[in-house]
Protein backbone atom coordinates (compact mmCIF):
# COMPACT_ATOMS: atom_id res chain seq x y z
CA UNK A 1 0.00 0.00 0.00
CA UNK A 2 1.53 3.39 -0.80
CA UNK A 3 1.85 6.21 1.76
CA UNK A 4 -1.42 7.87 0.72
CA UNK A 5 -3.40 4.97 0.74
CA UNK A 6 -2.38 4.45 4.33
CA UNK A 7 -3.12 7.63 5.05
CA UNK A 8 -6.13 7.33 4.35
CA UNK A 9 -7.26 4.30 5.62
CA UNK A 10 -6.20 5.56 9.01
CA UNK A 11 -7.92 8.57 8.68
CA UNK A 12 -11.50 6.74 7.53
CA UNK A 13 -10.21 4.63 10.64
CA UNK A 14 -10.27 7.41 12.86
CA UNK A 15 -13.31 8.93 11.32
CA UNK A 16 -15.43 5.61 12.23
CA UNK A 17 -14.17 5.50 15.67
CA UNK A 18 -15.13 9.17 16.03
CA UNK A 19 -18.59 9.04 17.59
CA UNK A 20 -17.41 6.72 19.78
CA UNK A 21 -14.54 7.87 21.38
CA UNK A 22 -16.69 11.25 21.69
CA UNK A 23 -19.20 10.10 23.71
CA UNK A 24 -17.32 7.85 26.02
CA UNK A 25 -14.59 10.64 26.22
CA UNK A 26 -17.45 13.37 27.50
CA UNK A 27 -19.63 11.04 29.69
CA UNK A 28 -17.11 8.02 31.17
CA UNK A 29 -13.08 8.73 30.74
CA UNK A 30 -13.61 12.59 30.49
CA UNK A 31 -15.05 13.14 33.47
CA UNK A 32 -12.50 10.70 35.67
CA UNK A 33 -9.72 13.17 35.25
CA UNK A 34 -12.38 16.02 36.97
CA UNK A 35 -12.26 13.36 39.97
CA UNK A 36 -8.52 13.36 40.34
CA UNK A 37 -8.83 16.97 40.38
CA UNK A 38 -11.73 17.38 42.81
CA UNK A 39 -9.67 14.85 45.07
CA UNK A 40 -7.28 17.54 46.08
CA UNK A 41 -9.67 20.47 46.37
CA UNK A 42 -11.07 22.05 49.60
CA UNK A 43 -15.01 20.80 50.37
CA UNK A 44 -17.22 23.92 50.12
CA UNK A 45 -20.08 24.11 53.20
CA UNK A 46 -23.12 23.08 51.17
CA UNK A 47 -21.12 20.54 48.96
CA UNK A 48 -19.51 20.96 46.03
CA UNK A 49 -15.94 22.48 45.95
CA UNK A 50 -13.82 25.61 47.02
CA UNK A 51 -11.09 26.57 44.13
CA UNK A 52 -7.85 26.14 46.33
CA UNK A 53 -5.56 22.89 46.85
CA UNK A 54 -5.41 21.03 49.20
CA UNK A 55 -4.01 17.27 50.07
CA UNK A 56 -6.59 16.99 53.19
CA UNK A 57 -8.99 14.62 51.16
CA UNK A 58 -6.31 11.92 50.43
CA UNK A 59 -5.23 12.23 53.92
CA UNK A 60 -9.09 11.41 54.97
CA UNK A 61 -9.00 8.77 53.22
CA UNK A 62 -7.47 6.35 55.79
CA UNK A 63 -6.24 8.79 58.70
CA UNK A 64 -8.04 11.19 60.98
CA UNK A 65 -7.13 13.94 63.20
CA UNK A 66 -8.73 14.03 66.75
CA UNK A 67 -10.38 17.17 66.86
CA UNK A 68 -9.40 17.97 70.63
CA UNK A 69 -6.27 16.34 70.90
CA UNK A 70 -4.64 17.18 67.23
CA UNK A 71 -3.60 13.76 67.26
CA UNK A 72 -3.06 11.93 64.02
CA UNK A 73 -4.24 8.46 63.93
CA UNK A 74 -5.94 6.05 61.40
CA UNK A 75 -9.50 6.77 60.06
CA UNK A 76 -10.96 3.57 62.25
CA UNK A 77 -14.19 4.42 60.17
CA UNK A 78 -13.02 4.19 57.37
CA UNK A 79 -10.19 1.40 57.85
CA UNK A 80 -13.54 -0.61 58.95
CA UNK A 81 -15.81 0.03 55.77
CA UNK A 82 -13.02 -0.45 53.23
CA UNK A 83 -11.63 -3.76 55.35
CA UNK A 84 -15.56 -4.98 55.17
CA UNK A 85 -16.06 -4.48 51.49
CA UNK A 86 -12.90 -6.28 51.22
CA UNK A 87 -13.96 -9.14 53.04
CA UNK A 88 -17.01 -9.42 51.82
CA UNK A 89 -16.25 -9.65 48.26
CA UNK A 90 -13.57 -12.16 48.72
CA UNK A 91 -16.66 -14.63 50.71
CA UNK A 92 -18.80 -13.50 47.37
CA UNK A 93 -15.99 -14.87 44.97
CA UNK A 94 -15.60 -17.82 47.18
CA UNK A 95 -19.11 -18.64 47.70
CA UNK A 96 -19.95 -18.14 43.93
CA UNK A 97 -16.77 -20.35 43.03
CA UNK A 98 -18.18 -23.51 45.51
CA UNK A 99 -21.84 -22.64 43.77
CA UNK A 100 -20.83 -22.01 40.22
CA UNK A 101 -18.03 -24.77 39.85
CA UNK A 102 -20.19 -27.66 40.11
CA UNK A 103 -23.12 -25.67 37.99
CA UNK A 104 -20.62 -25.08 35.09
CA UNK A 105 -19.45 -28.86 34.94
CA UNK A 106 -22.99 -29.82 35.29
CA UNK A 107 -23.71 -27.77 32.28
CA UNK A 108 -20.63 -28.78 30.33
CA UNK A 109 -21.01 -32.65 30.65
CA UNK A 110 -24.81 -32.13 29.17
CA UNK A 111 -25.30 -33.33 26.09
CA UNK A 112 -24.22 -30.94 23.59
CA UNK A 113 -27.35 -29.76 22.13
CA UNK A 114 -29.24 -28.92 25.61
CA UNK A 115 -26.17 -27.37 26.86
CA UNK A 116 -27.38 -23.89 24.84
CA UNK A 117 -30.93 -24.06 27.20
CA UNK A 118 -28.93 -24.75 30.81
CA UNK A 119 -26.73 -21.77 29.74
CA UNK A 120 -30.04 -19.08 28.41
CA UNK A 121 -31.15 -20.27 32.39
CA UNK A 122 -28.09 -19.12 33.67
CA UNK A 123 -28.29 -15.76 31.45
CA UNK A 124 -31.57 -14.76 31.99
CA UNK A 125 -31.31 -13.50 35.69
CA UNK A 126 -28.06 -12.13 34.78
CA UNK A 127 -29.94 -9.75 32.66
CA UNK A 128 -32.52 -9.31 34.98
CA UNK A 129 -33.01 -5.80 36.92
CA UNK A 130 -29.94 -6.15 39.68
CA UNK A 131 -32.14 -4.03 41.84
CA UNK A 132 -35.16 -5.95 41.38
CA UNK A 133 -33.08 -9.32 42.07
CA UNK A 134 -31.70 -7.40 45.47
CA UNK A 135 -35.28 -6.51 46.05
CA UNK A 136 -35.90 -10.91 45.90
CA UNK A 137 -33.51 -11.31 48.04
CA UNK A 138 -34.68 -8.71 50.68
CA UNK A 139 -38.64 -10.12 50.73
CA UNK A 140 -37.26 -13.56 51.12
CA UNK A 141 -35.10 -12.44 54.40
CA UNK A 142 -36.78 -9.82 56.26
CA UNK A 143 -38.67 -10.43 59.49
CA UNK A 144 -42.10 -11.10 57.81
CA UNK A 145 -40.65 -12.52 55.04
CA UNK A 146 -40.76 -16.04 53.12
CA UNK A 147 -37.98 -17.85 55.11
CA UNK A 148 -38.71 -16.19 58.71
CA UNK A 149 -42.86 -17.17 58.01
CA UNK A 150 -41.82 -20.50 56.95
CA UNK A 151 -39.56 -21.33 59.91
CA UNK A 152 -42.44 -19.97 62.34
CA UNK A 153 -45.14 -22.07 60.59
CA UNK A 154 -42.95 -24.98 61.09
CA UNK A 155 -42.15 -24.37 64.30
CA UNK A 156 -38.19 -24.34 64.34
CA UNK A 157 -37.62 -20.85 65.62
CA UNK A 158 -40.72 -18.83 67.94
CA UNK A 159 -39.75 -15.19 66.98
CA UNK A 160 -38.34 -14.33 63.63
CA UNK A 161 -34.47 -14.55 62.74
CA UNK A 162 -32.95 -10.84 62.07
CA UNK A 163 -31.68 -11.79 58.19
CA UNK A 164 -32.11 -8.26 56.52
CA UNK A 165 -29.48 -5.47 57.57
CA UNK A 166 -26.81 -7.40 58.67
CA UNK A 167 -23.38 -8.29 56.52
CA UNK A 168 -25.04 -12.10 55.99
CA UNK A 169 -27.50 -10.07 54.31
CA UNK A 170 -25.08 -8.37 52.10
CA UNK A 171 -23.45 -11.41 51.16
CA UNK A 172 -26.09 -13.51 50.08
CA UNK A 173 -27.51 -10.62 47.91
CA UNK A 174 -23.95 -10.18 46.08
CA UNK A 175 -23.17 -13.97 45.77
CA UNK A 176 -27.01 -14.10 44.41
CA UNK A 177 -26.73 -11.33 41.73
CA UNK A 178 -23.13 -11.88 40.19
CA UNK A 179 -23.39 -16.31 40.53
CA UNK A 180 -24.01 -16.12 36.75
CA UNK A 181 -20.58 -14.18 36.44
CA UNK A 182 -18.82 -17.23 38.01
CA UNK A 183 -20.78 -19.56 35.43
CA UNK A 184 -20.05 -18.40 32.45
CA UNK A 185 -16.22 -18.14 32.36
CA UNK A 186 -15.99 -21.42 33.72
CA UNK A 187 -18.51 -22.92 31.85
CA UNK A 188 -16.21 -21.44 28.40
CA UNK A 189 -13.59 -23.20 29.67
CA UNK A 190 -14.84 -26.56 30.73
CA UNK A 191 -16.76 -26.58 27.18
CA UNK A 192 -14.43 -27.92 25.03
CA UNK A 193 -12.49 -29.92 28.24
CA UNK A 194 -11.59 -33.33 26.38
CA UNK A 195 -12.56 -35.97 28.50
CA UNK A 196 -10.51 -38.69 27.12
CA UNK A 197 -8.12 -37.34 29.55
CA UNK A 198 -10.19 -37.67 32.60
CA UNK A 199 -10.45 -41.65 31.00
CA UNK A 200 -6.88 -41.94 31.13
CA UNK A 201 -6.76 -40.92 34.82
CA UNK A 202 -9.07 -43.68 35.73
CA UNK A 203 -7.22 -46.06 34.10
CA UNK A 204 -4.65 -45.29 36.07
CA UNK A 205 -6.63 -46.14 39.24
CA UNK A 206 -7.36 -42.03 40.27
CA UNK A 207 -10.38 -41.80 42.18
CA UNK A 208 -12.63 -39.11 41.40
CA UNK A 209 -11.90 -36.75 43.84
CA UNK A 210 -8.05 -36.61 42.27
CA UNK A 211 -9.20 -36.81 38.87
CA UNK A 212 -11.39 -33.65 39.86
CA UNK A 213 -8.13 -32.16 41.90
CA UNK A 214 -5.51 -32.92 39.43
CA UNK A 215 -6.93 -33.19 36.20
CA UNK A 216 -10.28 -30.91 35.84
CA UNK A 217 -9.51 -28.33 37.88
CA UNK A 218 -5.87 -26.94 36.73
CA UNK A 219 -7.87 -26.84 33.33
CA UNK A 220 -10.31 -25.31 34.56
CA UNK A 221 -8.82 -22.69 36.20
CA UNK A 222 -8.29 -19.82 33.41
CA UNK A 223 -12.22 -19.73 33.60
CA UNK A 224 -12.11 -20.03 37.70
CA UNK A 225 -9.75 -16.96 37.71
CA UNK A 226 -11.81 -14.61 35.08
CA UNK A 227 -14.92 -15.53 37.17
CA UNK A 228 -13.47 -14.97 40.59
CA UNK A 229 -12.02 -11.26 39.34
CA UNK A 230 -15.98 -10.53 37.39
CA UNK A 231 -17.60 -11.43 41.03
CA UNK A 232 -15.03 -9.72 42.87
CA UNK A 233 -14.55 -6.34 40.95
CA UNK A 234 -18.41 -5.28 41.16
CA UNK A 235 -18.91 -6.54 44.21
CA UNK A 236 -15.95 -4.47 46.11
CA UNK A 237 -17.71 -0.95 44.18
CA UNK A 238 -21.28 -2.86 44.72
CA UNK A 239 -24.13 0.09 45.95
CA UNK A 240 -27.41 -1.04 45.22
CA UNK A 241 -26.95 -4.18 47.29
CA UNK A 242 -25.85 -3.20 50.35
CA UNK A 243 -27.48 -0.17 50.54
CA UNK A 244 -31.13 -2.24 50.14
CA UNK A 245 -30.06 -5.28 52.44
CA UNK A 246 -27.50 -3.84 54.59
CA UNK A 247 -30.65 -1.24 55.16
CA UNK A 248 -27.74 1.85 55.52
CA UNK A 249 -26.24 0.16 58.84
CA UNK A 250 -23.29 -1.71 57.30
CA UNK A 251 -21.77 0.80 54.69
CA UNK A 252 -19.64 -0.83 51.91
CA UNK A 253 -17.19 1.68 49.65
CA UNK A 254 -19.80 2.19 47.58
CA UNK A 255 -22.20 3.85 49.84
CA UNK A 256 -19.40 5.40 52.03
CA UNK A 257 -18.58 7.37 48.33
CA UNK A 258 -22.71 8.42 48.32
CA UNK A 259 -22.28 9.56 51.94
CA UNK A 260 -19.34 12.14 50.92
CA UNK A 261 -21.89 13.14 48.22
CA UNK A 262 -24.69 13.47 50.07
CA UNK A 263 -25.10 14.32 53.91
CA UNK A 264 -21.61 13.97 54.06
CA UNK A 265 -20.80 17.40 51.85
CA UNK A 266 -17.58 16.45 51.34
CA UNK A 267 -16.45 16.39 47.47
CA UNK A 268 -13.35 15.99 47.99
CA UNK A 269 -13.21 12.77 50.15
CA UNK A 270 -15.93 11.25 47.46
CA UNK A 271 -13.44 11.77 44.61
CA UNK A 272 -10.37 10.46 46.42
CA UNK A 273 -12.38 7.53 48.03
CA UNK A 274 -13.45 6.55 44.26
CA UNK A 275 -9.92 6.74 43.12
CA UNK A 276 -8.82 5.18 45.70
CA UNK A 277 -11.73 1.72 44.91
CA UNK A 278 -10.53 2.61 41.32
CA UNK A 279 -7.01 1.83 42.27
CA UNK A 280 -8.08 -1.14 43.82
CA UNK A 281 -9.92 -2.60 41.14
CA UNK A 282 -6.77 -2.03 38.77
CA UNK A 283 -4.56 -3.71 40.74
CA UNK A 284 -6.96 -6.57 40.84
CA UNK A 285 -7.38 -6.68 36.99
CA UNK A 286 -3.58 -6.62 36.68
CA UNK A 287 -2.97 -9.41 38.82
CA UNK A 288 -5.86 -11.04 36.78
CA UNK A 289 -3.76 -10.04 33.44
CA UNK A 290 -0.57 -11.64 35.01
CA UNK A 291 -2.12 -14.65 36.23
CA UNK A 292 -3.98 -15.49 33.34
CA UNK A 293 -0.86 -14.61 30.97
CA UNK A 294 0.85 -17.04 33.05
CA UNK A 295 -1.68 -19.61 32.53
CA UNK A 296 -1.44 -19.43 28.96
CA UNK A 297 2.29 -19.44 28.89
CA UNK A 298 2.08 -22.95 31.34
CA UNK A 299 -0.54 -24.72 29.08
CA UNK A 300 1.09 -23.74 26.12
CA UNK B 1 -23.17 -50.72 38.13
CA UNK B 2 -26.01 -51.43 35.75
CA UNK B 3 -25.93 -47.83 34.04
CA UNK B 4 -21.84 -48.54 33.45
CA UNK B 5 -19.32 -45.79 35.37
CA UNK B 6 -19.81 -42.48 34.03
CA UNK B 7 -16.78 -40.52 33.69
CA UNK B 8 -17.93 -37.48 33.82
CA UNK B 9 -19.95 -37.54 36.66
CA UNK B 10 -18.81 -36.20 39.77
CA UNK B 11 -20.46 -36.93 42.94
CA UNK B 12 -22.83 -34.14 44.35
CA UNK B 13 -22.70 -31.81 41.16
CA UNK B 14 -25.47 -32.49 39.58
CA UNK B 15 -27.10 -31.71 43.49
CA UNK B 16 -25.73 -28.30 43.60
CA UNK B 17 -26.29 -27.42 40.03
CA UNK B 18 -30.00 -28.35 40.55
CA UNK B 19 -29.76 -26.15 43.74
CA UNK B 20 -28.11 -23.54 42.22
CA UNK B 21 -31.30 -23.47 39.65
CA UNK B 22 -32.99 -23.31 42.50
CA UNK B 23 -31.61 -20.86 43.93
CA UNK B 24 -30.99 -18.17 41.07
CA UNK B 25 -35.19 -18.56 40.20
CA UNK B 26 -37.04 -18.98 43.61
CA UNK B 27 -36.78 -15.93 44.88
CA UNK B 28 -37.74 -13.81 41.25
CA UNK B 29 -40.54 -16.50 40.81
CA UNK B 30 -41.91 -15.25 44.23
CA UNK B 31 -41.64 -11.72 43.83
CA UNK B 32 -43.74 -12.08 40.43
CA UNK B 33 -46.69 -14.54 42.75
CA UNK B 34 -46.93 -12.01 44.97
CA UNK B 35 -47.35 -9.14 42.60
CA UNK B 36 -50.68 -10.71 42.33
CA UNK B 37 -51.47 -10.90 46.29
CA UNK B 38 -55.13 -9.55 46.56
CA UNK B 39 -53.57 -8.60 50.34
CA UNK B 40 -51.39 -5.80 51.02
CA UNK B 41 -48.61 -7.67 52.14
CA UNK B 42 -45.43 -8.90 50.09
CA UNK B 43 -45.51 -12.75 52.23
CA UNK B 44 -48.67 -13.77 52.99
CA UNK B 45 -50.81 -14.97 50.54
CA UNK B 46 -54.42 -13.52 50.41
CA UNK B 47 -55.66 -14.50 46.85
CA UNK B 48 -55.33 -13.50 43.43
CA UNK B 49 -55.70 -10.03 42.10
CA UNK B 50 -54.67 -7.15 39.50
CA UNK B 51 -55.48 -4.49 41.77
CA UNK B 52 -51.38 -3.89 42.53
CA UNK B 53 -50.88 -3.70 38.48
CA UNK B 54 -53.74 -1.11 38.44
CA UNK B 55 -52.73 0.78 41.38
CA UNK B 56 -48.93 0.76 39.48
CA UNK B 57 -50.67 1.88 36.11
CA UNK B 58 -52.52 4.77 37.43
CA UNK B 59 -49.74 6.17 39.65
CA UNK B 60 -48.59 9.17 38.07
CA UNK B 61 -45.22 8.77 39.42
CA UNK B 62 -44.91 5.93 37.94
CA UNK B 63 -46.64 6.84 34.46
CA UNK B 64 -43.98 9.98 34.16
CA UNK B 65 -40.73 7.14 36.02
CA UNK B 66 -41.78 4.27 32.89
CA UNK B 67 -42.02 7.33 30.10
CA UNK B 68 -39.15 8.65 30.99
CA UNK B 69 -37.05 5.59 31.38
CA UNK B 70 -38.37 4.20 27.48
CA UNK B 71 -37.49 7.73 26.36
CA UNK B 72 -33.66 7.53 27.91
CA UNK B 73 -33.35 3.63 26.69
CA UNK B 74 -34.60 4.81 23.21
CA UNK B 75 -32.29 7.31 22.69
CA UNK B 76 -29.31 5.55 24.48
CA UNK B 77 -30.20 2.72 22.32
CA UNK B 78 -30.12 4.49 18.96
CA UNK B 79 -26.47 6.46 20.07
CA UNK B 80 -25.01 3.93 21.48
CA UNK B 81 -25.46 1.84 18.60
CA UNK B 82 -25.34 4.30 15.92
CA UNK B 83 -21.35 4.87 17.04
CA UNK B 84 -20.67 1.08 18.47
CA UNK B 85 -21.45 -0.04 13.91
CA UNK B 86 -18.91 2.31 12.99
CA UNK B 87 -16.77 1.60 15.63
CA UNK B 88 -17.09 -2.00 15.28
CA UNK B 89 -15.77 -1.68 11.33
CA UNK B 90 -13.11 0.26 12.19
CA UNK B 91 -11.66 -2.12 15.08
CA UNK B 92 -12.51 -5.66 13.34
CA UNK B 93 -11.14 -5.28 9.23
CA UNK B 94 -8.10 -4.60 9.25
CA UNK B 95 -5.71 -5.87 11.98
CA UNK B 96 -4.42 -4.21 14.50
CA UNK B 97 -3.03 -0.47 14.43
CA UNK B 98 -1.49 2.00 16.45
CA UNK B 99 -3.69 3.17 19.15
CA UNK B 100 -5.58 -0.50 19.25
CA UNK B 101 -5.23 -0.77 22.48
CA UNK B 102 -6.20 2.87 23.50
CA UNK B 103 -9.01 2.03 21.97
CA UNK B 104 -10.17 -1.22 22.91
CA UNK B 105 -9.75 -0.15 26.87
CA UNK B 106 -12.07 2.95 25.81
CA UNK B 107 -14.69 1.45 24.75
CA UNK B 108 -14.63 -1.68 27.74
CA UNK B 109 -14.03 1.40 30.38
CA UNK B 110 -17.76 1.14 30.96
CA UNK B 111 -17.31 -2.49 32.25
CA UNK B 112 -13.79 -2.21 33.87
CA UNK B 113 -14.49 1.42 35.99
CA UNK B 114 -16.72 0.31 38.91
CA UNK B 115 -20.33 1.87 38.17
CA UNK B 116 -19.93 4.01 41.23
CA UNK B 117 -16.82 5.59 40.48
CA UNK B 118 -18.31 6.84 36.87
CA UNK B 119 -21.47 7.91 38.96
CA UNK B 120 -19.62 10.40 40.85
CA UNK B 121 -17.08 11.24 38.07
CA UNK B 122 -20.65 12.40 35.97
CA UNK B 123 -22.27 14.17 39.11
CA UNK B 124 -19.26 16.23 39.11
CA UNK B 125 -18.64 16.92 35.80
CA UNK B 126 -22.88 17.84 35.00
CA UNK B 127 -22.68 19.82 37.88
CA UNK B 128 -20.22 21.81 36.67
CA UNK B 129 -21.89 22.33 33.27
CA UNK B 130 -25.28 22.55 35.04
CA UNK B 131 -24.12 25.93 36.52
CA UNK B 132 -22.50 27.10 33.47
CA UNK B 133 -25.38 26.66 31.55
CA UNK B 134 -28.81 26.25 33.52
CA UNK B 135 -29.90 23.57 31.60
CA UNK B 136 -31.00 20.30 33.32
CA UNK B 137 -32.99 17.94 31.18
CA UNK B 138 -32.88 14.65 29.94
CA UNK B 139 -29.22 15.09 28.18
CA UNK B 140 -27.28 14.32 30.63
CA UNK B 141 -28.97 11.06 31.44
CA UNK B 142 -29.22 10.39 27.98
CA UNK B 143 -25.98 10.48 27.41
CA UNK B 144 -24.49 9.14 30.12
CA UNK B 145 -26.31 6.09 29.17
CA UNK B 146 -24.97 5.84 25.58
CA UNK B 147 -21.85 5.96 26.99
CA UNK B 148 -22.50 2.93 28.94
CA UNK B 149 -24.45 1.31 26.14
CA UNK B 150 -21.88 1.23 24.01
CA UNK B 151 -19.75 -1.79 25.18
CA UNK B 152 -22.67 -3.43 25.79
CA UNK B 153 -23.82 -2.69 21.54
CA UNK B 154 -20.39 -2.96 19.89
CA UNK B 155 -19.71 -6.84 21.37
CA UNK B 156 -22.57 -8.23 19.09
CA UNK B 157 -21.95 -6.45 16.52
CA UNK B 158 -17.68 -6.94 16.43
CA UNK B 159 -18.75 -10.95 17.16
CA UNK B 160 -20.90 -10.70 13.96
CA UNK B 161 -18.24 -9.00 11.87
CA UNK B 162 -15.51 -11.49 12.71
CA UNK B 163 -17.79 -14.48 11.67
CA UNK B 164 -18.57 -12.86 8.55
CA UNK B 165 -17.24 -13.35 4.64
CA UNK B 166 -14.85 -11.24 3.68
CA UNK B 167 -15.15 -12.31 -0.43
CA UNK B 168 -18.37 -10.76 -0.91
CA UNK B 169 -17.30 -7.06 -0.19
CA UNK B 170 -14.19 -7.92 -2.20
CA UNK B 171 -16.44 -8.68 -5.08
CA UNK B 172 -18.55 -5.64 -5.01
CA UNK B 173 -15.02 -3.47 -4.92
CA UNK B 174 -14.04 -5.23 -7.22
CA UNK B 175 -17.21 -4.36 -9.63
CA UNK B 176 -16.44 -0.24 -8.46
CA UNK B 177 -18.79 0.20 -6.01
CA UNK B 178 -18.64 2.81 -3.87
CA UNK B 179 -17.24 2.03 0.02
CA UNK B 180 -21.10 3.99 0.92
CA UNK B 181 -22.64 1.56 -1.62
CA UNK B 182 -21.02 -1.42 -0.59
CA UNK B 183 -21.33 -1.22 3.18
CA UNK B 184 -25.43 -0.63 2.59
CA UNK B 185 -25.99 -2.98 -0.34
CA UNK B 186 -23.30 -5.89 1.32
CA UNK B 187 -21.90 -5.17 4.54
CA UNK B 188 -25.07 -3.80 6.23
CA UNK B 189 -27.40 -6.56 5.14
CA UNK B 190 -25.38 -9.48 6.53
CA UNK B 191 -24.82 -7.09 9.91
CA UNK B 192 -28.28 -6.99 10.67
CA UNK B 193 -28.73 -9.83 13.37
CA UNK B 194 -25.45 -8.56 14.98
CA UNK B 195 -26.58 -4.97 15.37
CA UNK B 196 -30.31 -5.87 16.53
CA UNK B 197 -28.39 -7.84 18.87
CA UNK B 198 -26.07 -4.84 20.09
CA UNK B 199 -29.23 -2.58 20.39
CA UNK B 200 -31.54 -4.89 22.20
CA UNK B 201 -28.44 -5.14 25.12
CA UNK B 202 -27.96 -1.72 25.26
CA UNK B 203 -31.58 -1.26 25.53
CA UNK B 204 -31.90 -3.64 28.59
CA UNK B 205 -28.62 -2.23 30.17
CA UNK B 206 -30.31 1.16 30.23
CA UNK B 207 -33.76 0.14 31.27
CA UNK B 208 -31.70 -1.71 34.06
CA UNK B 209 -29.52 1.20 35.25
CA UNK B 210 -29.90 2.60 38.84
CA UNK B 211 -26.79 3.82 39.90
CA UNK B 212 -25.55 6.13 37.45
CA UNK B 213 -29.31 7.75 37.08
CA UNK B 214 -29.25 7.42 40.58
CA UNK B 215 -25.88 10.21 40.75
CA UNK B 216 -26.76 12.04 37.63
CA UNK B 217 -30.56 12.92 37.75
CA UNK B 218 -32.03 16.12 38.41
CA UNK B 219 -34.89 16.71 41.21
CA UNK B 220 -37.87 15.33 39.31
CA UNK B 221 -35.91 13.14 36.86
CA UNK B 222 -36.43 9.62 38.13
CA UNK B 223 -36.57 6.55 36.07
CA UNK B 224 -38.18 2.98 37.00
CA UNK B 225 -35.45 1.76 38.69
CA UNK B 226 -34.61 4.76 41.01
CA UNK B 227 -37.90 5.33 42.02
CA UNK B 228 -38.51 1.71 42.87
CA UNK B 229 -34.86 2.10 44.88
CA UNK B 230 -36.46 5.41 46.54
CA UNK B 231 -39.75 2.91 47.53
CA UNK B 232 -37.85 0.20 48.84
CA UNK B 233 -37.38 3.11 52.15
CA UNK B 234 -40.91 3.01 53.21
CA UNK B 235 -43.30 0.02 53.71
CA UNK B 236 -43.30 -2.13 50.72
CA UNK B 237 -46.39 -2.94 48.73
CA UNK B 238 -46.67 -5.72 46.33
CA UNK B 239 -46.93 -2.23 44.03
CA UNK B 240 -43.64 -2.84 44.12
CA UNK B 241 -43.47 -6.21 42.80
CA UNK B 242 -46.11 -5.64 40.18
CA UNK B 243 -43.98 -2.85 38.84
CA UNK B 244 -40.60 -5.26 38.96
CA UNK B 245 -43.06 -8.31 37.37
CA UNK B 246 -43.52 -6.18 34.72
CA UNK B 247 -39.45 -4.96 34.20
CA UNK B 248 -38.93 -8.33 34.24
CA UNK B 249 -41.23 -9.45 31.70
CA UNK B 250 -39.72 -6.94 29.04
CA UNK B 251 -35.77 -7.88 30.39
CA UNK B 252 -36.78 -11.79 29.57
CA UNK B 253 -38.06 -11.33 26.38
CA UNK B 254 -35.60 -9.13 24.82
CA UNK B 255 -32.62 -11.89 25.81
CA UNK B 256 -34.17 -14.42 24.77
CA UNK B 257 -34.79 -13.17 21.34
CA UNK B 258 -31.35 -11.96 21.66
CA UNK B 259 -30.21 -15.64 22.51
CA UNK B 260 -31.63 -16.75 19.68
CA UNK B 261 -30.80 -13.99 17.26
CA UNK B 262 -27.05 -15.01 18.27
CA UNK B 263 -27.32 -18.39 17.64
CA UNK B 264 -28.83 -18.66 14.59
CA UNK B 265 -25.50 -17.25 13.08
CA UNK B 266 -23.42 -20.73 14.15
Amino acid sequence: MSDAATTRATRSRWLLLAPALAVLVFAASGPLLIVLIYSFLTPGDYGGVVWSLSPDAWFSVVMEQDFFTEEIGFADAHLSIFWRSIKLSLMTALLTFVFGFPTAYFIATRPREKRDIWMLLIIIPFWTNLLIRTFAIMELIRAEGTVNSALLALGIIDEPIQMLFTEFAILLGMAYVYLPLMVLPIYASLERFDFTLVEAGYDLYASRWRVLRKVIFPLAKPGVIAGSILVFVPSLGAYVTPRVLGGGKQLMLGNLIELQFGAGRNWPLGAALSLTLLAIVMVALILYVRAAGNEEVRHG
Amino acid sequence: MAKGFDIRRQTGFATVAMACFVILYLPIVLLVIYSFNAGTSVAIWEGFSWRWYQTAWQNEQVQAATVRSLVIATWATLIATCCAVPAALATTRQGTFRGYTFVFAMINQPLMVPEIVTAVALLIFFAMIKVATGYTGLFYLIIAHSAFCIPFAYMPIRARLQGMDLSLEQAAMDLYGTPWRVFRRVTLPQLWPGILAGAMLAFVISLDDVVITEFVKSAGQDTLPTYMLGQLRRVVTPEVNAISTALLAISVVLVIAFFFLSRKKK
